[in-house]
């Protein structure tokens, strides 16, 4: 049966340098169910090394979560990937980490922790995960693809890392799914793409800050598909 | 300036429309985001990057600029040579940074303002 589920699908974790080292798996099911969520998705920068945390952390509670991850392009465009399953995306994160800087960057740009179920810290990543990958917007998109995932370029209304505000335009013929803003109010130019909007939460407060609701049978990616091609009944509703 | 001269005088390498060098440069721009350049550029400029990827000939193009030099000796990608060969647009490449290769350009006359 057709329900609406509503979801904020761009959420980072404590395993993203630039995010807050609350964003645990626990903390970030708790504060999401809080705001009314029905599904949320992690999609940490070039990584998805805490998403089975989170993940297995939601299942407890019965909050959906969507495998995700926010790769940055050559372009230093940001595109979320959204997959059907931890395979896929696992697999995706070996293209990533084949296509990012080689090297051991530490703790550089902050900690990058990576954790389990419980919160508790299994380990740190020292790849440059906000390095950009060597594969363009177009690669990005295609190897999304390739693994069934959904290709949503990152919050185009912000002046960094977005598509617009580093190339200036959007490519003729870029197969992405959606578009992600970060609020809909600041946006007003019309575009050929569906429209979402996720909060991008670095910290827990702000979760659920911005979020989309989807008029799907079931919390997976192929559901998410069909509502933003508005196939079989699925739709996307905007709030 | 011609293009020809500072081809010859910089020792750049042509990487694409090899048959359209005779354009007068009127000035540089050097950066590496390409919505700046869209917003800043000016035409008749020669600009300095070192994106590879195929949408910097679409910049370019847009701003009617009359090439592009990359930098570190980067290579154009086959995509970007295929369009900029499509537009008509030079692309050289030099093994020089950005730093060194704008203040050589500079030398020759080509100025940002």
């Amino acid at each position: 049966m057709m329900r609406k589920v509503r979801a904020d699908l761009h959420l980072h974790t404590c395993l993203s340098p630039c995010a807050d080292a609350q964003m645990q798996a626990t903390a970030i099911v708790r504060e999401a169910k809080k705001a009314g969520l029905d599904m949320i998705g992690i999609s940490d920068h070039n990584s998805a090394e805490n998403v089975a945390a989170v993940v297995k952390a939601g299942a407890r509670e019965g909050l959906p979560v969507i495998a995700g991850m926010e790769i940055t392009s050559e372009e230093e465009v940001h595109i979320l990937g959204l997959f059907n399953t931890e395979q896929d995306l696992m697999n995706m994160q070996d293209v990533i980490y084949q296509n990012l800087p080689e090297g051991d960057y530490g703790q550089a740009y902050g900690p990058q922790t990576v954790i389990d179920e419980w919160d508790n810290v299994v380990g740190a990543n020292s790849r440059l995960l906000l390095g950009a990958t060597a594969l363009t917007v177009e690669e990005v998109v295609d190897a999304i693809h390739e693994r069934s995932g959904v290709a949503i370029a990152s919050h185009i209304d912000r002046e960094r890392f977005g598509l617009i505000g580093q190339l200036g335009f959007i490519p003729e013929g870029l197969k992405l799914d959606a578009l992600e803003v970060s609020s809909l109010s600041s946006f007003e130019q019309e575009f050929d793409y569906p429209i979402v909007t996720f909060s991008d939460a670095h910290y827990l407060d702000d979760i659920g800050k911005s979020c989309t609701c989807f008029i799907i049978e079931d919390a997976s990616v192929d559901e998410i598909r069909k509502a933003l091609r508005n196939e079989m009944g699925r739709r996307v509703v905007v709030n | 300036m011609k293009l020809t001269e500072l081809i010859e005088k910089l020792n750049l390498d042509v990487r694409s429309a090899k048959a359209n060098l005779d354009r007068e440069v009127t000035g540089g721009y050097a950066s590496d985001l390409l919505s700046d350049v869209l917003a800043h550029s000016k035409e008749g400029n020669i600009w300095v990057t070192l994106q590879v990827h195929h949408n910097i000939v679409a910049v370019a193009s847009m701003k009617d600029l009359v090439g592009i030099i990359l930098v570190s000796g980067r290579e154009p990608e086959q995509e970007t040579i295929d369009k900029a060969e499509k537009e008509n647009l030079v692309i050289m490449v030099t093994e020089m940074p950005t730093f060194e290769l704008v203040g050589r350009l500079y030398n020759l006359g080509v100025t940002g303002m």
